[in-house]
């Protein structure tokens, strides 16, 4: 018995799932980066067990890309979470909602 | 056999990890299961035969994504409420003992053993006479420096971008306490917003 690519994209929609879930339920902004680094790993794997079972390297590389976006998102989000907190003194979600006109 | 146990060990490790992050209240909590989650996260690239990818993993989520959450965290409140209750100081010192000898064990072992490791130097050369074929690092920096090239640097230059947008964003105004002016922020905005109205 092996492990096949199907065991590998059920993980990866799982893991995707739990992100997706802490994405909508968080209100912390500081939890919806995690939430969306989660949701980043998942499919991650995903593409790693696409590029071993059909034998192709592309998978991996944009597995690359995929980790070079997440650490630029995290470097411009935690500055402009950090500017927010420095003016409002808060990360809550609900202090975002000034927007309506 | 033993990449299945692997595989489902490591399944329901992250799976559990990544719970605990989406559903705990505590950020510190948070932030350390999702800095272990990471790292079960690179196993499965090491059973996929993707070495390499499984080691950016580890250097560039543990080491720099979590390290740079944790030093976010210090700029927020969420963890002023963490108390710190050892409730067995003794079985935490035994802990820590017995694995700070687990570790000096693990790193003195190649040295005290009759032959040491060979490390495959240069990496391309010595491979065949080891009986080893062209590994997936050699295959990724093939492919990504041929046919991926362009991305490659895009990807390098966005990176470039982020780390100075990073700075600009975080470092404006970092010597003064910003909660003071928060008030005159906030005065400011007001006047423009109804200027804006009217």
């Amino acid at each position: 018995m092996m492990v096949t690519l199907n065991d590998y994209l059920v993980l990866s929609a799982i893991l995707f799932f739990i992100g997706f879930l802490g994405a909508i339920r968080r209100k912390n902004l500081l939890m919806l980066f995690f939430a969306t680094e989660i949701m980043l790993n998942a499919v991650n794997v995903g593409f790693a067990a696409i590029s071993h079972f059909h034998a192709d390297l592309t998978g991996q590389m944009f597995a690359f890309f995929i980790i070079a976006i997440a650490a630029s998102e995290v470097a411009v989000g935690l500055g402009l979470l950090i500017l927010w907190f420095k003016k409002k003194n808060t990360i809550n979600l609900d202090s975002m909602q000034k927007m309506e006109g | 056999m033993f990449e299945l146990v692997a595989f489902y060990t490591f399944a329901i490790l992250t799976i559990v990890m990544f719970t605990i992050t989406v559903t705990t209240k505590n950020a510190l909590y948070a932030l350390s299961s999702l800095a272990a989650g990471m790292i079960f996260i690179s196993a499965f690239f090491f059973l996929l035969d993707a070495d390499f990818l499984g080691v950016v993993q580890i250097i560039v989520y543990t080491g720099a994504v979590m390290a740079l959450y944790a030093f976010g965290m210090m700029f927020f409140d969420s963890i002023s409420d963490v108390e710190e209750k050892v409730a067995n100081p003794r079985l935490t010192f035994m802990l820590s003992g017995i694995i700070a000898l687990i570790v000096v064990v693990i790193f003195v072992a190649p040295l005290v053993g009759a032959a040491n490791i060979p490390a495959h130097y240069p990496v391309g050369l010595g491979a065949e006479q080891y009986g080893l074929a062209v590994g997936n690092p050699q295959d990724v920096g093939m492919v990504l420096f041929t046919k991926y090239l362009i991305p490659f640097e895009v990807a390098a230059v966005m990176l470039l971008v982020a780390m100075i947008g990073g700075i600009i964003l975080a470092g404006k105004k970092m010597d003064t306490n910003l909660s003071d002016e928060s008030k005159d922020v906030h005065h400011h905005a007001d006047s423009i917003n109804t200027k804006d109205v009217k």
